[in-house]
């Protein structure tokens, strides 16, 4: 059995310990919010938080998440009252949606470890994240604008 | 909840009753001639709710016949019947249609989400079904309080009268549905809208921040497995024999079954069936395409250019301006297979029954699914319903008109004899085909004395997406299947003497409509070679374009618009340039104006886009400004550094390691201005795709003096 947190509740699966975190998620726990994209790290689909860093899930084995707090899309809020989820529904970033979960992830994670991200951190900090319809100038703007509501206190 | 039936009114007429329980909306037969050459809504059948249904709790829920796969389609649509049912926005909801007759694109013959068509075809019929229930909640209204129907108006949900009484829609449904239909449906005067034109925010957008938007890849259902195919590396290829124990032997595998196109590994998910195909041992039977490479079509490419092809236009007497002409220039243009990487890989769910069966897959052609299924299974078309998910991209690959990924899940449902998902890798996608054409072109120009272009000259070399497919025997004629010369038959520039012909050789790499289809080519192409001519005449590519628009007015206000906006012609910092280029495809007019540097190692940075847009009469700014940004990141992508490349009859590339797509890092500051008019509307998710690459290109020669005529511009930088 191997035992982890997801979205605040213990988990216990017994799936093969190469098994990565990404199907884990996905088939096991049927939390489908997180996608995938490729398989190898490359598009960022499939970016969850591990005990708070953003992290590609489709290749990390489960085993590396034993004990660690994992974060999801869904576990960001259902509610979409997290300040980056207001930001991307107020610019009206997504359009076809698939990766938007992975770039929400990373932003949130990039947020979390500066608040008040310059353009250039952000090219870097999102360039992991592959988006097919282009989405990423809206993407910018709303990092800027999710970052301003948490500095004007709307961090949940 | 009360229905609000639409149908045609020429079934209307002939079933010559209102169904039961639902209010008819008696709309025209859709009078456009479709793929067919038929009238498209003739054999509409009754189809209960087909486009709107009002709950007793006032929700509006909106059938929208259109795949959304990013383009915005999930809100255009229903801005168009909101705008004339007036019932407020914060109550509507989508859900996808069923396959039926009635949600057929007129433009194609089947339901199908392409060819940037969808508002520019429903944009009336949408209008009416809105306007048809108005005008029934009014009168239902009127009839409830025993007064005139022209004391009533209807507005934001409610019907009021001139006395003050006022019910909502939900509380009118009831006795709406029991009404006739109007014979006459009036609709608003463009001055009185209240949505359309204004950037009404997506509707889809707050599921898709919170991770619940299901897309086909998330479907589950009990008992369902999952499977992977192996197929074969060369197209064509076939099965020779397959030893499964490997497979078999890991955990959570459950069968191995071969169908058609290759052994499929089924498993309890999709790890599992994915150790399980690794495992898997399969002997292939390569075709005849396994000597089949990128270089030896080039070279056949470039010799079939030489010779005369089938002419899709001639005006004038282009051979003898040529001769004439005092200064000739000729260039040759080339463009590579591309995959349209979707993000979400290909995926179909099944449950097979007996006498029926159910599909959920992000589609676009519904009702291309729908039969390859029946085929498959040997049933009723009837009898297979398709659940449309969200699409996770489309650009093309999801209206395959063979439904090859459908045709897939189908096969190995029907194998397995029980409900499965099969699901691609990104692998499994890039290699899959159904790739945008490899194209060549030939180009040849007279320029006068004057440094007038006098004579024009345009050979396209490249396999036929056409053929092959339902479409061929209808729209391919005399040799020239539209979709290759589009763009390049059509060209707008004023020149007396033009010749463009064509050769469409046959290959076994499967080819399909990738976002602007023809255009992605002749656009580059044409803009490239319109641009060599300025230069080799001495005048400025913008006025040099313009000169030869005179008739084209639209083209001229989005080339002015562009230059204006961009500061055409000022001094721009060291180490930057600018190109343009000008195009128009499915209805509508783009013209965009790169700004380009070089980074340090001299790879291309593109810093700054400024495009100008003309779509006619629209939907939502909002998402017309996403679709050109959308279109200029898809394009720049493929300018850049895309391409699929064929080795020993094996596709080359594989994942994003190698087939590398623009990321944040490279995107530039994207301008958008639409310009506002009021002529018919014209398509947005593709027409500002094909603009950016000869935009791109003409700056690079302007900064550096090097004409890039083939593309990618980057081969081979990867991440």
């Amino acid at each position: 059995m191997i035992s982890f947190k997801v979205n605040g509740r213990r988990y216990e699966v017994d799936v093969p310990v190469e098994t990565p975190l990404l199907w884990v998620l996905r088939d096991t726990l049927g939390l489908t919010g997180t996608k995938y994209g490729c398989g190898m790290a490359l598009c960022g689909a499939c970016t969850v938080h591990v005990n708070g860093h953003a992290a590609r899930s489709c290749v990390m084995p489960v085993s590396e998440a034993i004990g660690k707090e994992i974060l999801t899309i869904e576990g960001l809020s259902a509610d979409n009252s997290h300040p980056v989820q207001r930001a991307w529904i107020e610019e009206d970033v997504p359009q076809c949606g698939y990766c938007q979960s992975g770039q929400i992830m990373s932003a949130a994670a990039l947020l979390a470890a500066n608040p008040n991200p310059a353009d250039a951190d952000i090219d870097q900090a999102m360039s992991s994240n592959i988006c097919r319809c282009g989405t990423y100038q809206r993407i910018r703007s709303a990092i800027h604008r999710a970052s301003a509501m948490m500095s004007q206190g709307g961090r949940k | 909840m009360s229905e609000i039936v639409n149908l045609s009114r020429r079934d209307f007429i002939k079933t010559g009753v209102v169904a039961t329980g639902g209010l008819v909306l008696g709309l025209y037969a859709v009078p456009y001639t479709g793929l067919t050459g038929d009238a498209v809504a003739a054999e509409t059948p009754y189809n209960p709710g087909a486009f709107l249904r009002i709950g007793a709790d006032d929700t509006v829920t909106i059938l929208v016949n259109k795949s959304e796969m990013g383009q915005g389609v999930y809100t255009a649509i229903p801005m168009l019947i909101v705008e004339e049912l007036d019932c407020g926005w914060k109550k509507v909801r989508v859900e996808p249609a069923p396959v039926a007759p009635v949600y057929n694109n007129p433009m194609i013959g089947a339901q199908i989400t392409g060819g940037s068509s969808s508002v520019r075809t429903e944009w009336e019929r949408m209008s009416k079904v809105g306007a048809a229930a108005r005008m029934m909640l009014i009168s239902a209204a009127a009839k409830k309080w025993k007064v005139k129907e022209t004391s009533c108006r209807a507005e934001n949900g409610k019907v009021t009268s001139s006395s003050g009484k006022s019910m909502t829609y939900g509380q009118l449904a009831d006795l709406a549905a029991t009404l006739p239909v109007p014979e006459k449906i009036f609709l608003k005067d463009p001055s009185a809208y209240k949505i359309l034109g204004k950037p009404i925010p997506r509707l889809d957008t707050p599921e898709k921040v919170n991770g619940s938007a299901i897309f086909g890849f998330d479907i589950m259902r009990p008992g369902m497995l999952t499977a992977l195919v192996a197929r074969p590396p060369v197209f064509g290829g076939k099965v020779k024999g397959f030893d499964a124990a490997k497979a078999k032997a890991v955990p959570g595998v459950r069968e191995v079954v071969e169908i058609d196109s290759g052994v499929a590994v089924a498993a309890d998910n999709y790890w599992a069936a994915k150790r399980g195909r690794d495992a898997l041992e399969v002997v292939w039977d390569d075709s005849p395409w396994a000597a089949l490479s990128t270089e030896s079509m080039r070279g056949q490419y470039a010799e079939l250019a030489k010779s005369a092809g089938a002419v899709a236009r001639k005006d004038g007497d282009p051979e003898k301006a040529l001769a004439s002409a005092s200064k000739q220039v000729s260039a040759e243009y080339e463009v590579p297979y591309l995959a349209h990487a979707d993000m979400e890989p290909l995926s179909c769910a099944v449950d097979p029954g007996p006498d029926h069966c159910e599909i959920w897959t992000g589609t676009q052609g519904q009702t291309w699914s729908r039969d390859a299924a029946a085929k498959i299974l040997g049933i009723d078309p009837k009898s297979v319903k398709v659940n449309t998910t969200f699409l996770g991209g489309g650009f093309g690959r999801r209206g395959n008109p063979h439904s090859d990924f459908v045709v897939m899940g189908v096969h190995v449902a029907k194998a397995l004899g029980k409900p499965v998902k099969v699901l691609w890798t990104r692998e499994d996608d890039t290699r899959g085909g159904w790739y945008r054409p490899f194209w060549f072109n030939r180009m040849s120009a007279g320029l006068d004395a004057d440094g007038n272009v006098i004579a024009w000259r345009h050979t396209i070399v490249g396999q036929s997406i056409m053929a092959g497919t339902a479409f061929e025997k209808i729209r391919v004629k005399d040799g020239i299947d539209p979709s290759s010369v589009e763009g390049a038959k059509d060209l707008p520039y004023e020149i007396q003497n033009i010749l463009v012909d064509l050769h469409s050789p046959k290959n076994g790499v499967p080819v399909q409509w990738w976002r602007s289809v023809g255009h992605s080519n002749t656009g580059f192409a044409v803009e490239s070679f319109v641009d060599e001519l300025a230069h080799a005449a001495g005048k400025d590519p913008y006025q040099f374009r313009r000169a030869m628009l005179a008739s084209h007015p639209r083209h001229r206000a989005v080339l002015d618009l562009a230059a204006e906006k961009a500061n055409w012609g000022t001094a721009l910092p060291e180490g930057r340039a600018q190109g343009i280029a000008v195009l128009e495809s499915y209805g509508s007019f783009v013209c965009q104006i790169a700004e380009v540097s070089l980074d340090l190692l001299r790879h291309i940075r593109v810093n700054r886009v400024v495009c100008a847009v003309d779509c006619g009469r629209y939907v939502n700014p909002s998402i017309i400004k996403a679709q050109m940004q959308s279109a200029i990141v898809y394009g720049l992508s493929a300018a850049l550094y895309g391409a699929i490349t064929i080795k020993d009859g094996r596709v080359e590339q594989s994942n994003f390691n190698d087939y590398k797509v623009l990321r944040m890092d490279a995107m530039p500051i994207v301008e958008v201005h639409i310009i506002k008019n009021n002529e018919n509307p014209g398509g947005i998710g593709e027409p500002g795709t094909p603009v950016i690459a000869p935009a791109v290109a003409n700056a690079v020669f302007s900064l550096t003096g090097e004409r890039l005529r083939r593309l990618p511009m980057e081969p081979g930088i990867y991440v």
